[in-house]
């Protein structure tokens, strides 16, 4: 089943060159609900705030790039992406305590507190304007960004596929046993002697650092960066995201993602402007409906999906032997 | 320096009455309700509409928006909000910012996406010298009527029974029921009367916060500051934090207008790691 | 030689309610030692004292003659002091596999891992595979917790304190909820206990405490009140009086 989505994804690359924009557009989206899935659906710490750390990176990059400090995009990358972990780590003590609201209002808190200092500083981060006057040097010194966002797209698309990887070795070591264990009982989880806050610590600056990316991403895809990747629009969404794929199995941030701009697209072309009812809509149906009952609505499609997606594999096994992974 | 207190206070005790149905629905309830503020926006355009498009005077239209916002949340809450109490806290904030979402946008689109202002009569413009300083006028009436509902709230909660049927059912759900004491209807009471007072705050407020489509998002974060830092076991609490979080934003903006929000969202970051459970909550059986 | 645990003036607060008062207690090497008490004697506040879940306002406890009155509780977990919970306290959604594996491997130091996949180390896998067997888990260890009948899930919970190899052992109520037909099971379990390690039992169950119990303490209102064998306590005629009625129905 998950081969048939990668390989499915990398055939985006071929067969819909025309949509490459909104595909990187949904590529940094999945890989922030990632990162969102990796504290909300292991460690069970709802985020209000997650953005924080996606504008965070977004503002890091554009700066060492506008600022030709770091101009090739890749190093830029993974730098934008420490930037947030460093203040994924530092905000972690912060979420350590307290109930869910409490962790909601400090994790909105900093998100708010950032956004607040960007837009101070505007000498330096262009303020309510954004920060303009980007230009993306070629990746690793070949690749030159195109108008049309090919190189874009295949960029996104093996980044969220490396840190996918990464990601999903992690959930299923110890490490994210640990998590799990924390999530469902951290009382018990303490009791069995799990520190419990180092953990927490950790994978809170991990998903930093991959938020941090996936803002990075759009920066650097786009050559653009505002305000808004710090809005509560954009931690509401992505929350959204989360429930329509589901938490704690790492390919609801994915299939969200997709799921989300897709509706999305569709809702703003039927109504411009007032699209944003329609979301809520769908937001208070899903929950009324219940998640789990979703899930079993889904499962009988997973089940199928995941019998093609075996025909497919056997299919592509026999053609050639190095597609996909 | 009096007159950025007395704004202070009034401000606060504003945030006060919008805020503690918050407070109160989710000590009671332990339901995280972020469209409160949409409930106070609503309040807001029912009084717009009621003075301004229909010439109802001022002062009678407040308790208008009062009665009508305590419908509907009463409404809300038999047919839409009792489906989620059982959910959890995530479920609930999702729900909530849907209903939020979709009343902004609703509003948007019946109402346009201007700030609207309501006609206040003449008598509550200017000002008036009060120990040597000019006070608004509307400030003070602000101050006059969230005082007396604050009185009243506080003398409810104590003096009435159905205030300690209230104050029961916070502190052990399951041991009020037992005591036969009708939870059900205590929860659609209370959060009518939440939604009540939001909406009259609303009504108050339009003149002081601005009302437009995105209240309820502007005016959510300190809705929920209140509530995170005032606790949810007592009425003083939410009250006090309140007039801090007034006065402190007030001065804030006078004495540094560059740090503009910045200094509320660190200060209540600062509060929340010193005391996560609130700077007045008591610790809770849950 | 120090007594395996001991407690001295251990005394909590909460506010005006004093929950435990003037508790010295010694726990020798082995032992097999009961902590009884009427219901909202403070049992189980002691425990939580004892692992560190709550903070003594005064006393000091010493695990192996080692302070341990200020150390986390998971730093107490690794020195060798671990519980069971009155009510199951589990992992309702990991398997019996995962939730023994997660404790064994914390133990041994591989609970950080994220590289690797659970079950690459084979010490962890043998120690894990020794405890699922012993406490007869091993028919169930691919189903969710709570998928499991509540006396299944009580050994769960019994194996998974002993998964982190405590030099002393508490257990709180171990028989508590379990129903009739599967007591047995859970009482085999801890005699079966190895020797070597120190049992504090509390339980209200007469019957276990005397088959099972070389030494009995009794707790009221917080305090000690009566401590010996369990002849001496059995005739004792003070304890008969604090428990006058409960007998009846507990025992």
């Amino acid at each position: 089943m998950e081969i048939a989505f990668w390989l499915i994804a990398a055939a985006t690359i071929y067969f819909l060159p025309g949509r490459h924009l909104i595909l990187t557009e949904i590529a940094i989206l999945a890989l922030f609900a990632l990162s969102l899935d990796l504290i909300l659906g292991y460690a069970g710490i709802i985020s209000l705030g997650h953005a924080a750390f996606f504008g965070f990176g977004g503002y890091a990059a554009g700066l060492l790039a506008k600022h030709a400090l770091v101009t090739e995009p890749v190093l830029a990358l993974v730098l934008s992406g420490l930037a947030a972990a460093a203040l994924g780590f530092v905000t972690s003590f912060l979420v350590l305590r307290g109930s869910d609201l409490t962790r909601l209002m400090v994790t909105l808190g900093v998100a708010l507190v950032l956004r607040e200092i960007a837009n101070r500083y505007s000498e330096l981060t262009g303020g309510a304007d954004g920060l303009q006057g980007i230009t993306m040097a070629p990746l690793l010194g070949i690749f030159r960004f195109d108008l049309f966002g090919h190189t874009a797209y295949i960029y996104s698309l093996i980044v969220l596929f490396v840190l996918f990887v990464i990601a999903r070795r992690v959930v299923h070591s110890p490490f994210g046993l640990s998590l799990r264990s924390i999530k469902g009982n951290p009382l018990r989880a303490a009791a069995i002697g799990i520190p419990v806050d180092r953990r927490l610590i950790t994978i809170y600056t991990v998903a930093a650092f991959y938020a941090g990316v996936a803002g990075a991403l759009l920066t650097q895809t786009t050559a653009f960066a505002s305000l808004d990747v710090f809005s509560f629009d954009r931690s509401a969404d992505l929350l959204l995201v989360l429930i329509i794929g589901g938490t704690g199995y790492l390919y609801g941030g994915l299939v969200g993602a997709v799921a989300f701009k897709l509706m999305q697209d569709w809702l703003a072309h039927l109504t411009p402007q007032y699209w944003q009812f329609w979301l809520g809509l769908v937001l208070v149906a899903i929950v009324l409906i219940g998640r789990e009952r979703m899930g079993r609505w889904v499962s009988p499609l997973r089940i199928l999906g995941e019998r093609l997606s075996e025909r497919i594999a056997r299919l592509f096994g026999a053609a050639s032997g190095t597609e996909g992974r | 320096m009096l007159t950025i207190l007395f704004d202070g206070v009034a401000y606060g005790m504003l945030l006060f009455v919008l805020a503690c149905g918050l407070s109160v629905t989710l000590g009671l309830m332990n339901l995280i309700n972020l469209a409160h503020g949409a409930f106070a926006m609503a309040g807001g355009y029912v009084t717009v509409v009621l003075v301004n498009r229909m010439g109802v005077p001022f002062l009678a239209a407040l308790p208008l928006a009062f009665l009508v916002m305590a419908a509907l949340g009463a409404l809300l809450e038999r047919t839409l909000y009792v489906h989620v109490y059982a959910k959890s806290h995530l479920d609930q904030v999702l729900f909530t910012i849907g209903l939020v979402f979709m009343s902004v946008a609703a509003v948007d689109y019946v109402m346009g996406s201007s700030q609207q202002f309501v006609k206040i009569p003449q008598m509550l413009q200017g000002q008036v010298d009060l120990f040597g300083t000019g006070v608004g006028k509307y400030r003070l009436l602000i101050i006059v009527v969230c005082g007396l509902l604050t009185v009243a709230l506080q003398l409810a909660l104590t003096k009435t029974r159905f205030g300690s049927r209230l104050r029961a059912a916070v502190d052990d759900q399951r041991v009020a029921r037992g005591l036969g004491i009708n939870v059900n209807a205590v929860f659609a009471v209370t959060f009518a009367f939440g939604s009540g007072l939001a909406g009259l705050g609303g009504a108050l407020g339009a003149e002081i916060l601005g009302l437009d489509p995105i209240f309820p998002l502007k005016y959510m974060i300190y809705f929920l500051i209140v509530v995170t830092v005032g606790g949810t076991s007592s009425i003083t609490g939410p009250f006090l934090a309140s007039i801090l979080l007034g006065i402190g934003d007030v001065a804030g903006k006078y004495y540094a207008p560059k740090l503009g929000a910045f200094a509320i969202y660190t200060i209540m970051i600062v509060v929340l790691i010193w005391r996560p459970q609130g700077l007045f909550a008591r610790p809770t059986t849950r | 030689m120090a007594p395996a645990l001991e407690t001295i003036g251990i005394g909590r607060n909460f506010g005006g309610i004093v929950a435990a008062h003037n508790i010295s207690l010694k726990v020798e090497k082995g032992a097999r030692h009961a902590l009884i008490g009427p219901n909202g004697a403070g049992k189980t506040t002691f425990i939580n004292l004892l692992t560190g879940m709550l903070r003594p306002t005064r006393g000091r406890i010493l695990l192996d003659g080692e302070d341990i009155t200020t150390v986390a509780p998971f730093l107490r977990v690794r020195r060798g002091i671990a519980r069971t919970f009155q009510i199951n306290q589990l992992f309702g959604d990991l398997t019996p596999l995962e939730t023994i594996g997660i404790a064994v491997s914390e133990r041994l130091g591989s609970g950080a891992d994220w590289w690797r996949l659970p079950g690459s180390r084979p010490r962890v896998t043998d120690d894990l595979v020794e405890l699922l067997d012993r406490f007869r888990l091993a028919d169930v260890m691919h189903e969710r917790t709570a998928t499991l009948p509540y006396g299944r899930q009580r050994l769960l919970e019994i194996a998974l304190a002993c998964a982190c190899k405590p030099r002393v052992l508490l257990l709180d109520e171990p028989a508590a909820g379990v129903p009739e037909a599967e007591r047995h099971e859970i009482l085999a379990t801890i005699e079966a206990l190895p020797a070597d390690v120190t049992v504090l039992l509390i339980e209200h169950d007469m019957d276990i405490v005397f088959a099972y119990a070389d030494r009995i303490s009794v707790l009221v209102n917080g305090e000690l009140f009566v401590e010996g064998t369990p002849d001496e306590v059995g005739r004792d005629p003070r304890v008969k009086a604090v428990y006058l009625g409960e007998e009846a129905i507990d025992g």
